[in-house]
């Protein structure tokens, strides 16, 4: 079952997205400088963006998976597609909850319905009814092409995202492209792509370890087959 | 403007979910190796 070749570069894995995440954390606290207008609170920018990057990479692999199994029908592809939906989902409601801590200080709440946050919030709906489909279809092929089919489309809610802030009137900041809301420093740059680089890092170990976990669960449900007919 | 509580409650929500996360990962792989030892134990033992 235990593969030492994969044992070994999943240990690589994990150590160098957590040495990349705390040099991330180092930067957030010691590196960047403090916001004039903000204040402290605005470090928290840094984890809130690379979760999100995060969580819509996450469901665009499951898109590209989608693709692959309607393409090939190969239980690999459905194996993606799973794993990446349940990782995107947990950075997801990682930027929706980080949001929300600094919306309070700096629009005075928690929440309010504009564009992105009221997509972000269907978006997070959306994606934890994907693992309701699956536990609803019975068969493992109607399962994954169901999923398949339904990741696809999920995935408008990607763009949908991204472009509400461009398209429609909202308080939410678009600092990536250069609009209002925060003026950022080469070092406030710099702390923001070692924190994507930290959170890419550490979605590529969690993937490596969720699809080992749906492997292993195949090859329990192999042995179980087996044994039933001995 | 003194909002450290915030950035602290932000930075403690990453870390509790990646641990939740990782943890369930992990408790899930290690019963499922368990599992599929106990099976090929039970597959050697018939086979003689």
């Amino acid at each position: 079952m235990r593969n030492p070749g994969q044992d070994g570069l999943g240990i690589a894995l994990a150590g160098l997205s957590a040495v990349v995440l705390f040099v991330a954390l180092g930067m957030v606290f010691l590196y960047a400088p403090r916001e004039a207008t903000m204040g402290d609170v605005q470090r928290i920018f840094y984890f809130h963006v690379a979760s999100a990057w995060v969580g819509f990479f996450a469901f665009f692999v499951t898109f590209l998976a989608g693709v692959g199994y309607l393409a090939r029908g190969e239980r690999q592809w459905d194996i993606l597609a799973l794993s990446s939906v349940e990782i995107g989902l947990a950075f997801i409601t990682m930027t929706v909850v980080t949001g929300s801590l600094w919306a309070r200080p700096v629009w005075g709440a928690y929440w309010t319905w504009e564009p992105r946050l009221t997509i972000s919030a269907v978006q997070l709906l959306i994606y934890v009814a994907y693992g309701m489909l699956r536990a609803a279809i019975d068969g493992p092929q109607r399962k994954a092409r169901f999923a398949a089919v339904y990741g696809i489309v999920a995935f408008v809610t990607v763009p949908l995202s991204w472009f509400a802030i461009r398209w429609w009137r909202t308080i939410h900041p678009d600092i990536l492209t250069g609009g209002e809301g925060m003026a950022i420093t080469s070092r406030m740059s710099h702390t923001l792509l070692v924190s994507l680089a930290a959170f890419t890092l550490l979605y590529a170990n969690l993937l490596w370890q969720r699809v080992r976990l749906e492997r292993a669960a195949d090859a329990l449900a192999r042995l179980r087959a087996r044994i039933e007919t001995i | 403007m003194s909002n450290l509580p915030y950035l602290l409650s932000a930075y403690i929500v990453f870390w509790a979910l990646t641990f939740v996360l990782v943890f369930s990962i992990w408790v899930r792989q290690r019963r499922l190796e368990r599992e599929i030892a106990a099976l090929q134990a039970r597959l050697e033992e018939e086979r003689g």
